[in-house]
């Protein structure tokens, strides 16, 4: 299958911010294993870089073209028993898939590691900010709400917040999990979607598939440019 | 590059956000319009033979520009070699709009955008930070003003 390697190494390279970087270990996988034949296993050190969904590794830091790619789309990271400390392995549902066997410098090196590789998939990236759009329209609406409702003198102007008890706080909800794996198309085709979110988002103003950013962000911007201004006003007034 | 080939088809295999039969060109020399089932799964277009099961090729979508050309169609490049098109031909001008509009939204730094923009707009407007409750509020990557666009 082809691909357009030449634009992902470039993707790789460029110097738009990488959301982790560093030396691990990566252990040489072997194709074959003969029953009798004792082999050591072996490691080689390597620079990696993690942008979104991608992991690159590079034979070295200032090398200028990654030499391997891991898609980190459906997989899942592990904490690995292997006789090394610090190791923990990419592994995908896929039966037949091999595994990627990783060994960090330390244990705060490999804590980061895992927590970034579990959250790099673009699934998880896409509930995340269908959340913050839901939770961004709760905010509007509730505001809109304490506008018309008869509003209190503020005590405490410290903190930037609206102190008017009709504005609801962010509902403590809790994280939502990570979301189920893409399986296999052998196993389940339909990844089911993360509980608490329904699986068609309805059409709204604040839906990345429906609005443009630029739209967006004049029409939020104008309400909050209201309501700084309106905050300001009860800052000179509760503070002589 | 090596890159792990087999979960990227299996990948080409998942539900996909947006499929459909488009006439597809690539940029080489003397490369003509192809009837292809184009598939957009996450942040990759894979393209296949209509009557194939395994794709052709997959197009990362990051970095792209996706351009409308004439009527009915649009182009995808790559901003490192931005004269290199990849040329599509819908069946409606319908068509050809849904599709840009997919695509551009496809990448994971599009994303990116998002959250940092609804994560600044709830800050603003709460005063609480919406991705405390996912222990994520510290990653470099999803903090305002140090990215470079």
């Amino acid at each position: 299958m082809k691909l357009n390697e030449r634009s992902v190494a470039h993707y790789a390279t460029c110097d738009s911010p990488a959301d982790h970087a560093g030396f691990l270990r990566k252990r040489v996988e072997r194709h074959h294993h003969h029953a009798h034949h004792h082999h050591a296993t072996s490691y080689q050190r390597r620079w990696f870089v993690l942008k979104g969904n991608l992991l690159f590794y590079f034979e070295e830091r200032e090398s200028r073209e990654p030499v391997g790619l891991v898609v980190l789309e459906g997989c899942t990271v592990e904490l690995c028993e292997a006789a090394e400390e610090f190791a923990f392995a990419i592994r995908f549902d896929d039966a037949g898939a091999r595994a990627y066997v990783l060994v960090a410098d330390g244990q705060a090196a490999m804590e980061a590691w895992v927590k970034a590789l579990s959250r790099a998939s673009f699934d998880y990236m896409r509930l995340v900010v269908r959340e913050l759009e839901k939770q961004l329209e709760e905010a509007c609406k509730s505001l809109a709400a304490c506008r018309k409702s008869p509003r209190r003198s503020s005590s405490s102007g410290r903190k930037r917040h609206l102190s008017n008890p009709a504005l609801l706080p962010l509902q403590e909800k809790p994280p939502p999990p990570l979301p189920p794996r893409r399986r296999s198309a052998a196993s389940s085709a339909t990844g089911s979607p993360a509980p608490g979110l329904s699986p068609a988002m309805p059409e709204s103003p604040v839906s990345p598939e429906t609005a443009c950013f630029s739209k967006l962000h004049s029409w939020y911007g104008q309400e909050i440019a209201a309501l700084r201004r309106e905050w300001q006003e009860r800052q000179k007034r509760g503070h002589p | 590059m090596r890159y792990n080939e087999r979960e990227l088809l299996s990948l080409a295999r998942q539900p996909a956000e947006k499929a459909a039969e488009i006439l597809m060109r690539v940029p080489k020399k003397g490369s003509v319009l192809k009837k292809r089932l184009v598939k957009l799964v996450v942040n990759f277009l894979f393209y296949f033979r209509t009557d194939e099961a395994e794709p052709i090729g997959a197009l990362l979508l990051e970095h792209c520009r996706i351009t409308k050309e004439e009527e009915n169609v649009f182009s995808i490049s790559f901003i490192e070699e931005p004269e290199r098109k990849y040329c599509f031909e819908c069946d409606s001008e319908e068509q050809c709009q849904e599709w840009i509009e997919a695509l551009k939204r496809a990448s994971y730094e599009f994303m990116r955008r998002s959250l940092i923009f609804y994560r600044n707009e709830i800050q603003k407007m709460t005063g609480k930070d919406p991705l405390e409750q996912y222990g994520i509020s510290e990653e470099a990557r999803f903090q305002l003003g140090t990215r470079k666009q």
